[in-house]
């Protein structure tokens, strides 16, 4: 499973990627892993104001499907509209497949995520 | 949770274990895609052990099946597996399984794992002296191999030859692998394949030999969530979605399966009475013409109002669509009816469209 460093973590198994004052969102290997063949992303709507927290949209595997919480607070600026028709991108390589970037509004929330060393931690004792 | 006898085999081979009913069996083990289109293209191997098995012997076991299953069991030959819904007094479906007749006295039915002992308890309370009900689902193992090579596969291993078993016929005397074995041309794919009831103890020797016998032909493990997609295109009900105790074989378009001419049943006065009336509701198969995918649940809009529950759902991929089956008020059971989906609390256009959505020749 990979975890790259330099990228933080939500307990929900998103990952962001800063960018100036951009964050970038996606999910990570190890929910790719556990959803299986992913079949469908639901993208937010641009412009779309969302607190952290809030969902950022959805991701059906062929087996279920899951809500995408978005672990920063911002507008959304960007979508991957690529996903949309190829929402298989996710699985073959989860941190370049971002779901949306978001201009962030409060970047002391960044020091609620982990590193990577802590997630690797966390999905160890989620095990 | 209970473990079925090629637990270990699992493990080995990667299996993703879930919790399914109880049983801890693998979702998949390299990916439900792949394992689906290697079942349609070549062949899977399942493992259905958790599949109950109950016996019913005796000189009255034919008579009293006819008044516990819908479908017409003294109409079968003997060595011939019918399938049947079986129904409670109100025509819900106590559980939909297979009937293998052995002789008119010698029977033994295949139920749904969860329902193992809900049958179980239901034929036992209605069976009288002269038909044993006995639970003996911890006395076989069972193997489902599926897809247009299966035969050519199984054949390597076995002493008898299967050309002669036809669609939904078994024999009980072959030998797979050195191991006596019931094996039937039947299965829950929507490909032609066989069955296997085997020995516990002996399933996870069997369940090896097959895959080094299929190795060559592409055969792959292939796991639980396999198993659903392929029997979803097929459009084959799963109880718990579009049956139970309140659907009616009759609403969930089984009515070939339920017999209203044989002799009494249960169930009968009920389903003859609904079939006179007219049904009500209906389980039909949708696709989406929306983005979104449907899942079990959620609700079927018509012209904004309630009008249905999705019972089964999902990204068929044999089919490259996103389909469901739902069940509906008969009056937008019609093919063409445009339906909404409420997906993520927003409503999603689909249509009703013909079942099956995937349909192969079987071999009969």
């Amino acid at each position: 499973m990979k975890i790259p460093e330099g990228l933080l973590y939500s307990k929900d198994h998103e990952w962001v990627r800063i960018d100036g004052g951009m964050a970038y969102v996606g999910i990570t290997d190890y929910a790719q892993h556990n959803l299986g063949d992913i079949v469908y992303v639901e993208l937010p709507a641009l412009g779309a104001a969302l607190n952290a927290g809030d969902i950022l949209g959805g991701v059906d595997s062929v087996k279920s499907a899951s809500d995408i919480y978005t672990p920063v607070s911002g507008e959304v600026v960007k979508v991957n509209d690529e996903l949309g028709d190829a929402p298989e991108k996710i699985n073959a390589d989860a941190y370049a497949s971002w779901i949306a970037v978001l201009k962030m509004t409060d970047a002391s929330e960044l020091n609620m995520l982990m590193d990577a060393e802590a997630y690797e931690e966390f999905c160890a004792s989620e095990e | 949770m209970k473990r079925t006898p090629l637990y270990e085999r699992h493990l080995a081979l990667g299996g993703q274990m879930i919790n399914f009913g109880g049983w801890e069996l693998p979702v998949q083990y390299h990916g439900i895609i792949k394992e689906h289109e290697q079942t349609r293209n070549a062949a899977g191997l399942f493992d259905v052990s958790h599949m109950g098995e109950i016996s019913v012997k005796g000189p009255g076991a034919l008579r009293f099946l006819q008044r516990m299953v819908t479908n017409d069991v003294a109409a079968a030959q003997d060595f011939q597996a019918v399938y049947s819904p079986m129904c409670n007094e109100n025509g819900g479906t106590v559980d939909d399984l297979l009937v293998y007749r052995q002789d008119s006295r010698s029977f033994l039915l295949v139920v749904n794992a969860a329902n193992t002992e809900k049958d179980f308890e239901w034929l036992q309370s209605h069976a009288s002296g002269d038909a044993e009900v006995r639970n003996v689902s911890d006395e076989y193992a069972q193997l489902a191999l599926q897809g247009p090579y299966a035969e050519r596969i199984l054949q390597k291993l076995c002493d008898k030859p299967l050309s002669d078993i036809g669609f939904y016929r078994f024999r009980t005397d072959v030998r797979v692998a050195g191991v006596t074995a019931v094996v039937s041309r039947t299965g829950y794919t929507g490909e032609d394949g066989f069955e296997l009831y085997i020995r516990p103890d002996k399933s996870s020797e069997v369940w090896d030999r097959l895959l080094e016998a299929g190795q060559s032909d592409g055969l792959m493990p292939a796991g639980l969530g396999a198993r659903d997609t392929l029997r979803f295109e097929a459009a084959l009900p799963l109880y718990g979605h579009e049956l139970s105790d309140s659907i009616s074989p009759l609403e969930a378009g089984l009515g070939i399966f339920v017999k209203l001419d044989k002799e009494d049943f249960i169930g009968k006065s009920a389903l003859a009475k609904q079939k006179a009336a007219g049904l009500s509701r209906r389980i039909v198969g949708f696709e989406m013409t929306g983005r979104g995918i449907p899942r079990a649940q959620m609700t079927v809009l018509h012209h904004g109002a309630a009008a249905g529950v999705v019972t089964s759902g999902g990204f068929a991929p044999s089919v490259g669509k996103n389909i469901g089956m739902a069940l509906v008020d008969a009056g937008c059971a019609a093919e063409g009816t445009g339906l909404d989906i409420v997906i993520r609390d927003k409503p999603v256009m689909a249509r009703v469209v013909k079942r099956p959505f995937y349909c192969k020749k079987y071999k009969k």
